[in-house]
């Protein structure tokens, strides 16, 4: 992985350009825990984790879940109260933060007020007693990375949210780290400019090779930046996989849920055939469903499926199809498609989104519709 | 037709607006009557008095006026040389008492600001307590406190450590210990506000950066903190420059600052030395006022940390 991501960044950098924190570090978390309040409260519940060297793993997560907490023990803020948590195989629990050679992006951005662009920047260095020229140099370098050349005698008062957001996230860069941390660094920007440094991050993570740990609740965000997400849920690591296996394949009914929209559907698991679970929901009749978890004939099961899977029954004619009768409930324009509500024989909704194409006739409100999806993009959670 | 109705349109929006900004300055009309006649009236009065009273030029000003040149007003046993003498006690005990409540205020400021908020409060009470209570009152405990019969010297006898009771009382040490007591709440309240200002993050971004405790306190909370260390400098030492009981009770014969020249310049009825004597001392404190408005800024000095 290092390996690889060193010759990408060869090939791809210029000659003046130098790299920053271009090897990345491996990081381990080994049933780290962390409570407060004498045990009281759990913040984060025995989390393990792998994260390969050069990784972009995104820690995604409502409020509370331990995202941030995790995020913190790893930058030294916060000390595990049972657990460990490895860089490079180095054991780094009981190690202060300025010891550890980590670069963090903070929410905030935590940019110095008293310093110019410039002096943030070669404030790492200079506690590194680098040499005056190699500060200069690095610090022209690293603002030229990030796009904002000749910054250096500027105040972050006098810079715009998505300058500030550079300024840290060049600081964060300067002085080489292991590890790059990103604590929901792009949450108080407007979307247009959130989702152009979103992917801004990402090419400059690929150029780099630095590992980097990213935390937000935004999934939108997390599914486009990640190698990998970690979902969390109250202080748990719910599932961790690529964005494409998480939206895919839902391992419970939070990641279903917490990433992008599902439908449920409940009822009781009629027989397991070839990998595929039938479902009897009352009202509807037996649908077909991959399974995800382990359950047993008669248990009482959720079925989910996406919105955007899911087809007016007229459109297609698979074979491998569950179909159903449906009332449309609501119709509303959401800008790149119409999202339909629909209730079912047994009296659960469900949601719908159709891409809005000429010479489709428009359904309207309680009108009958047959709906349907493909088997394989239902599921058990 | 419709261009002219535009126009009235406007007219009316501005005399809208004015009449808003007659209603805010309506606001302030009391308050500023007030300071008028109650404090600008007597000031101007003082002002006037100062130079001519008893009589325009008068002896007020004699040695300065028939002096040859500076060693004559030096040496002559002049009235002048007191003045300079007092003002530069007055000055000496200011800076003191500036320096001494910084050292004693920045830990304390330092430590509340960095507990949660209600345990900060609860210990702010005791900073604040003291506060509330009357000087005068202060000041005498402090005569109990530091007399040859005092505490403190029953105590010093008691246990062998001085064979008998100490000079405490009437001293400049005493002068110190009475303006630090009083003063200090107005050096931690100031330096408070603003610590309590500077964001956290920046100091874990320091340490996150490669800074030791000690480098992050000397290169971030340090410089962050200097609009409060301003603020209460300037605060402690303008209040200590008019400072009158506690240095009147506590101090020695050889301790007279500026107000209590005044004190007995008014008893003698000398109005004109008096007045002139408090004019001194208004252009003292407002121009080191304006001095570290220049430098600082009145924005940085009273608006918090955040530039």
């Amino acid at each position: 992985m290092t390996m690889t991501a060193a010759t990408k960044t060869t090939s791809e950098r210029t000659a003046s350009e130098r790299t920053f924190g271009a090897v990345g570090a491996a990081v381990r978390f080994d049933g780290v825990e962390k409570r407060y309040g004498g045990g009281a409260v759990v913040a984060v519940d025995g989390v393990s984790l792998d994260i390969a060297a050069g990784e972009f793993l995104t820690l995604l997560g409502p409020s509370g879940s331990g995202k941030t907490t995790s995020l913190m023990m790893l930058a030294g803020f916060e000390t595990p109260s049972a657990g460990e948590i490895y860089v490079d195989g180095e054991a780094i629990a009981a190690v202060p933060p300025y010891k550890r050679n980590i670069g963090m992006v903070f929410q905030s951005y935590a940019l110095f007020p008293h310093m110019t662009v410039g002096e943030n920047i070669a404030f790492p260095l200079k506690l590194r007693k680098r040499a005056k020229a190699e500060v200069a140099r690095s610090t022209k370098d690293v603002l030229d990375l990030v796009g904002l050349p000749g910054y250096e005698g500027r105040y972050p008062r006098q810079l715009s949210g998505g300058q500030q957001q550079r300024v840290a996230l060049a600081r964060a860069l300067v002085f080489d780290p292991r590890v790059l941390l990103m604590d929901e660094p792009l949450g108080a920007l407007d979307k247009q400019l959130r989702e152009r440094l979103q992917l801004e991050i990402k090419a400059l993570h690929e150029q780099l090779g630095v590992t980097i740990v990213y935390v937000t609740h935004d999934q939108q965000e997390a599914l486009v930046m990640s190698d990998r997400i970690a979902v969390m849920d109250a202080g748990k690591i719910e599932q961790i996989g690529t964005p494409n296996q998480l939206y895919e394949e839902p391992a419970s009914r939070f990641v279903a849920s917490f990433i992008g929209e599902s439908n449920f559907l409940a009822g009781r698991l009629q027989e397991q055939v070839d990998g595929h679970a039938v479902v009897d929901v009352p009202g509807v009749g037996p649908l077909r469903a991959s399974t995800g978890g382990q359950h047993a004939v008669g248990d009482e099961v959720v079925a989910t499926v996406r919105p955007e899977k899911i087809v007016f029954a007229d459109e297609a004619a698979e074979t491998e199809f569950n179909a159903v009768e449906a009332t449309v409930e609501s119709v509303v324009f959401v800008g790149d498609a119409y999202r339909y509500e629909a209730r079912l024989g047994g009296g659960q909704s469900i949601v719908l989104k159709r891409q809005h194409r000429a010479g489709v006739a428009q359904h309207v409100r309680g009108e009958r519709v047959r709906v349907g999806w493909d088997v394989a993009d239902g599921r058990l959670v | 037709m419709a261009v002219v109705g535009r126009e009235a349109q406007a007219r009316r929006f501005a005399g809208l607006e004015r009449r808003g900004q007659v209603r805010l300055a309506l606001l302030l009309l009391p308050a500023v009557a007030f300071l008028l006649f109650f404090y600008g009236y007597p000031v101007a009065a003082m002002l006037l008095r100062s130079v001519n009273d008893p009589a325009w030029g008068s002896q007020n000003f004699e040695p300065l006026v028939t002096a040859r040149s500076t060693i004559d007003l030096v040496v002559a046993e002049l009235p002048m040389n007191a003045y300079v003498r007092v003002f530069g006690i007055t000055l000496q005990i200011a800076l003191g008492v500036t320096a001494a409540t910084l050292l004693l205020g920045y830990p304390v400021a330092y430590a509340l600001a960095s507990l949660p908020p209600t345990q900060a409060n609860l210990l702010m009470i005791l900073v604040l307590v003291p506060f509330w209570t009357s000087i005068l009152v202060r000041s005498y405990a402090w005569m109990v406190l530091l007399g040859r019969e005092g505490l403190i010297n029953q105590f010093l006898v008691g246990v062998g450590f001085a064979g008998e009771p100490l000079q405490l009382l009437n001293t400049r040490g005493a002068v110190y210990v009475g303006m630090i007591h009083v003063l200090l709440p107005f050096m931690i309240l100031p330096l408070y506000a603003v610590m309590r200002g500077i964001d956290r993050s920046l100091l874990r971004a320091a340490e996150n950066l490669g800074a030791r405790p000690s480098q992050v306190f000397r290169w971030v909370f340090l410089p962050l903190s200097l609009p409060g260390v301003a603020a209460g400098c300037l605060l402690v030492f303008i209040l200590a420059l008019g400072f009158y009981i506690t240095p009147a009770l506590l101090g020695g014969q050889r301790d007279v600052m500026v107000s209590m020249l005044i004190q007995q310049q008014v008893t003698q009825l000398n109005w004109g030395v008096a007045s002139a004597l408090a004019l001194v001392l208004l252009v003292f404190a407002l121009a080191i006022y304006v001095a570290f408005t220049r430098i600082l800024g009145v924005q940085r000095l009273f608006g918090g940390a955040r530039a």
